[in-house]
């Protein structure tokens, strides 16, 4: 197998993530990762997050009414965002294949209709999405670490990550071993996400945190700290095997810690909202999200992605509401 | 990809067509729109566009006299011989009816005040209905209210409510009179008539039996003669306290039972443990919320001096954020101020706070050219002694001061004649209770600002009034 | 020529669906006059406990709801059941065996009852619960709230007037019912079953069981999972008191019948709402 071509991700070199290295960072926050006691220390040193406040602003956020030219746009880049994604266990090359052609030219009916951002697959999927994506721009990502669980030995995970970074994924998405987390052992799971994050070479790591496990807002703000302090490029929700995925106020939260992050250490990190959003206005109201908690510059590809499958059809239904001005059927759009 | 980053939300009206206004109103007496003896009127206007909406009656002693007499009528001979069964199913129904009409309600409020739609929308309409239903509920239980075996009535009530909440004001005033067996004579603000005038319509609706409800419209004449008709048992005010004072001095030596929800300089402690982000919110939510044209809005913000650089910082981001302009879109956040008067009265305290040496700050927004329009305004560097820490503004308008400790914090946030509202952040419980128990407050806030219920009473200590509104304690200022 | 009516088959109501008796049997319902009016579903000891499952299923949500919009709900079914009263006036008349004027009058204090049991739910806490003057720097609270999942043995003779006043009060605070129709004349339980189906009420809130009494409500009380019994409806004091031992096995909280059927028309007070909550006290300190 080839390496990717092209260093990820698409656009140019300026906007694309510097490398986080631990070391970057200011000196309270590298001495924060010293050890479970000093990671302890930092973590619930951060702010609360009142869970009554924070869904009460993720809904009125959602109330939001994006119209006409706002829409237009808002679903062009919605779909530009999308990591497209299948996860099964009867995943076949000839699924992939077809996934990966929906991909690149999500409507055939409108060479106008952008790609999306990514394909997400299995690792030992990866090199036909990579053969089938060639030079089209639309990256591969792949899950690794044993992913959903990430029930696994550390060398298997890092074995998983290399062994899909070999195959071609530009962008690994990882699992954190909750298990450690919630028992508050910090540090071993910092350590495991920079061991990836080395694992992953120049391909681009995404932290999954599976929120729906770790229950509070409050959890959900400190494993973003840990996780960017460990160096991730993205920080992600969910896997989508588990309830609740994605939610507009977990991403309202991570979407926080981002733009805290970079006033802290002047470095941006993405993230990606996974499972359950399912139709074009949810995927708006986590655009308005965006756009008012970490500000306009994440309204790109490059900082914020969309883990989804069944969205991207509602997103091209939508789509095509707005240039005829008729409702869609399923039936007018392919299913991968 | 330059314009990457441009995500302008497009305009989004509320359709008007919703609503229809008539050129002309009457007052509404004894079950009937009628002309006012004298003929005068007055216009009222939309404070966002200044364009005329309607010719309203201006109502004399002599109409207000009429309106008592109807509303004595009502009460003797229907209202209050009528099972508190049967009430409850009007106030059911109007409740009801509220629901049904709460779009056009929305949008016909949003013109005449100037508010957001999506805050007449989402919180004063659906506030109102479930005022009504909740006391609805209680007309046929007042035996078990804790006032007695028999409670009775009190005859017939005289209300005169602001133009912040124009139909929300009018629910909390009228849903607990009616259910407990009372008439009423209810004058909305002079710049606000609109949506009161479409309640009337409501009340037809409901097959209300007429004079129960009766609305005049008019200015501080009206009121003043509604407060002194010797006819009137029961007088309940919401306003400033200027006219608070007038009025408890007008009733003095009466018999009249009254009510007074009044100005207020609510606190808004923000402690160093506070969860951040939500107290941010919770600051933006107490004083830019209706354009800060609430009495209880949390106009003064206490922040512990540690963390006051990090919150202030916070707070200035999100502002930048408010969408502040036509209050029929729906992605409006701030809309109009209520009237020129008012513009001028925030003008002039904002110069004051100037001149007083306290630092202005503005995100840029672009105001329209017509109505009356004040940007979201935080001033820093305030200290007790500045008229801009003493005195109800009114408007989108925060000062903020520091504190040490949380002694100092209660110290400074009971130092005002006012009392009516206070806000407490922090993740600590125990602290929440205490400075809760120390604040001399009508309303404390924990963690949240600006929330209503009709469960919840509501009302101040101290110059603020007396009385208090909502929930089983609102029954008590209209039984005996 | 007259028209052949379409006749109605007369189910269960459980979990919100309109099930057939799980032993496929019915009985026969006949009016006051001894006339066949229907073959109504006999509920059997499984369909009891399937009721009790849709019904511990319900609570979670039911409970959570907040009180207004329960109060909204059960608004909801007196207006939905005032726009079927032609139909349930025939009803009463017919298996009561009273006059058109009788049952029209119990029909509408039927509507009036729940229109008062709705202004009921958001402000019974106020009035029994409240906050208590503890002598130690401590904010002390106590609320109301419901029990559980309450069996209910419906008064025999007052079929809707009876039914509601015992199903109302019980689920307007939180609470969800299995409740066993009057046996004799089920025929306003099934079409009360109706209105319910129709009114926002999520199903499993209330589960209705039609047929003999002795064949599902031994299996209710001693059900481990309901957490109480109202045994309005048993008017014999011997099966009465057998059903408070099997009761007590769980501690049920047992309301007793009361030596004759109550007169369901007067103020039914507070007590069929206290009787079904439990009292919570929370203890929180008070400093800096």
């Amino acid at each position: 197998m080839l390496k990717p071509v092209t260093p990820p991700p698409s656009s140019t070199a300026a906007t694309a993530p510097s490398p986080a290295e631990p070391a970057d960072l200011p000196v309270h926050l590298a001495e924060a990762t010293g050890s479970d006691a000093a990671l302890r220390r930092f973590l619930h040193g951060l702010p609360g997050v009142d869970q009554v406040g924070a869904e009460a602003r993720a809904a009125s956020l959602g109330t939001r009414s994006i119209k006409t030219t706002a829409k237009e746009f808002a679903l062009d880049l919605a779909i530009r965002m999308v990591d497209l994604t299948t996860l099964e266990g009867q995943d076949t090359p000839g699924k992939v294949r077809a996934l990966c052609a929906k991909a690149v030219r999500p409507d055939p009916a409108d060479p106008g209709c952008p790609s999306v951002a990514a394909v997400c697959v299995y690792p030992d999927m990866v090199g036909t999405a990579r053969q089938a994506l060639g030079a089209s721009g639309v990256h591969v990502a792949s899950v690794a670490t044993a992913f959903p669980s990430g029930r696994a030995a550390l060398d298997v995970k890092l074995a998983d990550t290399r062994d899909a970074v070999e195959a071609g994924a530009d962008e690994i998405d990882m699992v954190i071993d909750r298990g450690a987390f919630l028992a508050g052992r910090y540090q071993q799971v910092y350590d495991e996400i920079v061991a990836v994050r080395e694992a992953c070479g120049d391909a681009h790591l995404k932290v999954i945190f599976e929120t729906g496990e770790l229950q509070t807002y409050d959890n959900v703000r400190r494993v973003s700290w840990l996780a960017m302090l460990a160096g991730a490029h993205f920080i992600k929700t969910s896997t989508g095997k588990v309830q609740p995925a994605a939610t507009l106020p977990v991403t309202l939260v991570m979407l926080e810690a981002v733009r805290d992050f970079r006033e802290a250490t002047g470095r941006m990190v993405g993230v990606k909202p996974a499972g359950g959003i399912r139709t074009a206005k949810d995927a708006i109201k986590y655009l308005v999200t965006v756009n008012e908690v970490a500000g306009p510059d994440w309204l790109d590809p490059d900082w914020f992605r969309f883990g989804a499958s069944t969205l991207l059809n509602d997103l091209l239904m939508q789509r095509t509401k707005m240039a005829t001005g008729r409702y869609s059927g399923p039936d007018y759009f392919t299913l991968d | 990809m330059a314009d990457k980053n441009v995500f302008d939300y497009a305009p989004a009206p509320e359709s008007r067509a919703v609503v229809d206004i008539r050129s002309s109103y009457g007052l509404f007496v004894g079950g009937e729109f009628v002309d006012p003896v004298g003929g005068r009127s007055f216009k009222t206007i939309s404070p966002a566009t200044e364009e005329v909406l309607a010719e309203v009656s201006e109502a004399s002693e002599h109409d207000v006299d009429l309106a008592v007499k109807a509303a004595r009528k009502a009460y003797t001979r229907v209202w209050s011989r009528m099972s508190g069964r049967e009430r409850s199913k009007y106030l059911f129904r109007i409740a009801r009816i509220l629901q049904e009409r709460s779009r056009e309600l929305a949008v016909l409020e949003s013109l005449d005040n100037g508010k957001p739609i999506k805050e007449s929308r989402d919180v004063d309409v659906p506030l109102a209905a479930a005022h009504f239903f909740y006391y609805a509920g209680w007309a046929d239980k007042l035996e078990h209210a804790g006032f007695g075996p028999d409670p009775q009535p009190l005859g017939v009530a005289g209300q005169v409510i602001p133009w912040n909440f124009p139909l929300l004001m009018l629910a909390w005033k009228i849903a607990p009179a009616l259910a407990c067996g009372n008439t009423v004579v209810l004058k909305p603000a002079e710049t606000t008539p609109l949506t009161a005038l479409l309640f009337a319509e409501i009340c037809q609706q409901a097959d209300l039996p007429p004079g129960v409800v009766n609305i005049v419209t008019g200015a501080g004449g009206t009121g003043r003669a509604i407060v002194a008709h010797e006819d009137v048992d029961k007088v309940a005010f919401t306003g400033s306290t200027e006219v608070g004072r007038l009025i408890a001095r007008t009733v003095a030596g009466t018999d009249k039972k009254v009510t007074l929800e009044l100005g207020g300089k609510a606190a808004n402690i923000v402690f160093d443990d506070a969860p951040v982000d939500q107290a941010v919110e919770g600051i933006v939510n107490g004083i830019f919320f209706n354009q800060g044209h609430v009495c209880c809005a949390g106009s003064r913000l206490l922040v512990q001096e540690s963390v006051a650089d990090e919150v202030l910082e916070r707070l200035k981001r999100r502002m930048a954020t408010l969408r502040v302009g036509d209050p029929l879109d729906k992605n409006t956040d701030v809309g109009a101020i209520n009237s020129a008067e008012q513009l001028a009265k925030i003008r002039q305290l904002s110069e004051v706070g100037e001149s007083e040496g306290a630092e202005r700050w503005s995100p840029a927004c672009d105001l329209p050219s017509h109505g009356f329009w004040f940007p979201p305004t935080v001033f820093t560097g305030v200290s007790q002694a500045h008229r801009i820490a003493r005195e109800e503004i009114f408007g989108p308008v925060l000062s903020v001061l520091t504190f040490r400790t949380p002694t100092e914090a209660v110290e400074k946030a009971n130092n005002t004649p006012f009392g009516l509202s206070a806000g407490v952040w922090t993740d600590k419980g125990s602290r929440i209770l205490w400075t809760a128990e120390k604040l001399r407050a009508g309303v404390v806030w924990a963690n949240t600002f600006n929330k209503f219920d009709p469960t919840s009473p509501f009302g101040g200590y101290q110059e603020s009034g007396y009385g208090r509104e909502g929930g089983r304690h609102g029954l008590e200022g209209y039984i005996r | 020529m007259t028209r052949i009516d379409v006749r109605k088959t007369y189910k269960l109501y459980v979990g919100g669906a309109f099930p057939r008796s799980e032993s496929g049997r019915s009985y026969v319902v006949e009016d006051a006059k001894g006339k066949f009016l229907a073959n109504a579903a006999q509920a059997s000891r499984k369909d009891a406990r399937d009721a009790v499952q849709a019904a511990r299923k319900a609570f979670a949500g039911w409970s959570a709801r907040t009180p207004y919009n329960r109060g909204q709900v059960v608004y909801r079914i007196a207006e939905v059941l005032e726009s079927r009263a032609a139909q349930l006036v025939d009803e009463v008349q017919r298996g009561e065996g009273e006059t058109k004027r009788q049952a029209q009058a119990s029909v509408e204090a039927t509507v009036d009852r729940l229109v008062w049991y709705a202004g009921w739910a958001d402000k019974l806490a106020q009035v029994v619960g409240g906050t208590n003057p503890v002598a130690a720097p401590y904010f002390d609270f106590s609320l109301p709230e419901p029990t559980g999942v309450v069996a209910v043995v419906a008064p025999q003779e007052s079929s809707l007037l009876g039914l509601v006043s015992v199903v109302a009060p019980v689920v307007v605070t939180g609470n969800t019912v299995v409740v066993a129709a009057s046996a004799e004349r089920p025929v306003p339980a099934i079409t009360l079953s109706e209105v319910l189906a129709t009114s926002d009420v999520p199903g499993g809130v209330v589960n209705v069981l039609t047929g003999p009494i002795g064949d599902t409500v031994p299996t209710l009380a001693a059900h481990m999972d309901v957490n109480a019994l109202d045994l309005t409806g048993v008017s014999d004091p011997a099966t009465a008191a057998d059903l408070e031992r099997a009761a007590a096995e769980n501690l049920k909280r047992v309301l007793r019948p009361e030596a004759a059927e109550p007169d369901w028309t007067l103020d039914p007070g507070l007590d069929r709402m206290t009787r079904f909550l439990e009292t919570k006290t929370v203890w929180h300190p008070v400093g800096i």
